[in-house]
């Protein structure tokens, strides 16, 4: 899937980066805890969901090589923020649809989610559920 | 780097992934030093008055070291767990605080040594070993 | 749809099954309390990361259908523990919360 269909699916404008419109996004990661997606993200080229707006998010962005991010909610980020992605080259969506809405119709159009990393604390303590 | 300026937290990350690129170090490395030095970079800003981070580039090796002049660490072995977390809500509101930061140095570097004195701060050395066969 | 129904059909785990046969009318995804304090829907199912106790009052407030903790995610005992008191449906989806939430869409909007 390309940056131009998820704008087209999900009625998102671009914030920044319209001229990468081609780039393909190879998977989807939805989240609001930066620190999730600097520790679960493995790939390259993904495509972070996310109702965080802070100047952080283009930082991680950056790190981590994403394709692009698409805020949802209709939030956006502050205009030096917008405008350092621009800078950066880092495509930035804005969809007013909610986060649930997004992956929603994204998946459904057949955009994976993206790998993730093992954790060891994944299957911790706890065990199993209760029967 | 002062702490708690939000602004501007990031930007060490970037600018050390540029120099690296710059000087030829494995993606595989930039990448993996990109991630560990904003999880240190985020460590200073939201838990300390400020801090330095030094990069330091050797044939073999790269390291990164963060001092701070923070509160200090109280139990380095409790805050290696995931999950443990002394974060203000307003630090879980940014999206950050989860209790994942020193666990995913740990991952990502391939060395972590923590030293920390309770009210004088900590200084946390992470090492990447550049296998440059592979690249 | 029922949860019991969404949760066999997602393959969701129940930890704490405080009412099985509560609608699930739509989904909200987020790992901002604030957010999901301000904006999720009765009957949501709320999709989530975030594995802070809070999670807890913040859906009973709501009145959401229940928690589902994604990627694998457990809860913590305490979590665990005020979930059981509140009544309040608590379970755990192995995938993370884009396939989790992409799943539920198109199971309740096919």
């Amino acid at each position: 899937m390309r940056l131009r269909e998820v704008a087209e699916l999900t009625g998102a404008r671009f914030l920044s980066g319209e001229e990468l419109a081609d780039r393909a996004v190879g998977a989807a990661f939805a989240a609001d805890l930066l620190s999730d997606v600097l520790a679960m993200v493995r790939e390259e080229g993904v495509l972070l969901i996310t109702g965080t707006v802070t100047a952080q998010v283009v930082r991680v962005a950056e790190v981590m090589n994403l394709a692009g991010v698409l805020f949802v909610r209709g939030k956006i980020p502050t205009k030096s923020t917008v405008e350092y992605a621009a800078a950066a080259g880092i495509p930035l969506l804005a969809t007013p649809r909610t986060m649930y809405e997004a992956c929603g119709i994204l998946y459904t159009h057949g955009l994976p989610g993206a790998k993730r990393k093992p954790l060891p604390y994944e299957h911790d303590q706890l065990g199993s559920p209760p029967p | 780097m002062v702490g708690l300026d939000l602004e501007r937290a990031g930007q060490v990350s970037t600018e050390v992934q540029r120099v690296l690129r710059k000087l030829g170090v494995e993606p595989e490395v930039v990448r993996r030093a990109g991630i560990v030095c904003f999880e240190g970079e985020m460590n200073i800003v939201l838990y300390t008055p400020g801090g330095r981070i030094i990069l330091l580039v050797y044939d073999d090796r790269v390291e990164l070291i963060f001092s701070d002049q923070g509160p200090g660490i109280p139990d380095i072995e409790l805050a290696r767990q995931p999950g443990y977390s002394t974060a203000p809500d307003w630090a879980r509101e940014l999206g950050f605080g989860s209790g994942m930061g020193l666990p995913n140095m740990e991952a990502n570097a391939d060395r972590l040594e923590i030293r920390s004195r309770l009210g004088e701060g900590t200084v946390i050395r992470a090492t990447f070993f550049r296998r440059r066969d592979e690249a | 749809m029922k949860l019991e129904e969404v949760a066999e059909r997602l393959g969701l785990e129940f930890w704490v099954r405080a009412d099985p046969e509560v609608e699930v009318r739509g989904g909200y995804v987020s790992d901002l309390l604030s957010d999901v304090l301000a904006h999720a829907e009765a009957g949501d199912l709320w999709i989530t990361h975030q594995r802070h106790l809070n999670v807890v009052a913040v859906a009973k407030l709501r009145g959401v259908a229940g928690i589902v903790l994604a990627r694998g995610l457990q809860p913590g005992p305490e979590t665990l523990r005020r979930a059981q008191q509140e009544g309040v449906n608590l379970l755990t989806s192995p995938e993370d919360a884009f396939d989790t939430a992409g799943r539920l869409h198109r199971l309740l909007f096919p």
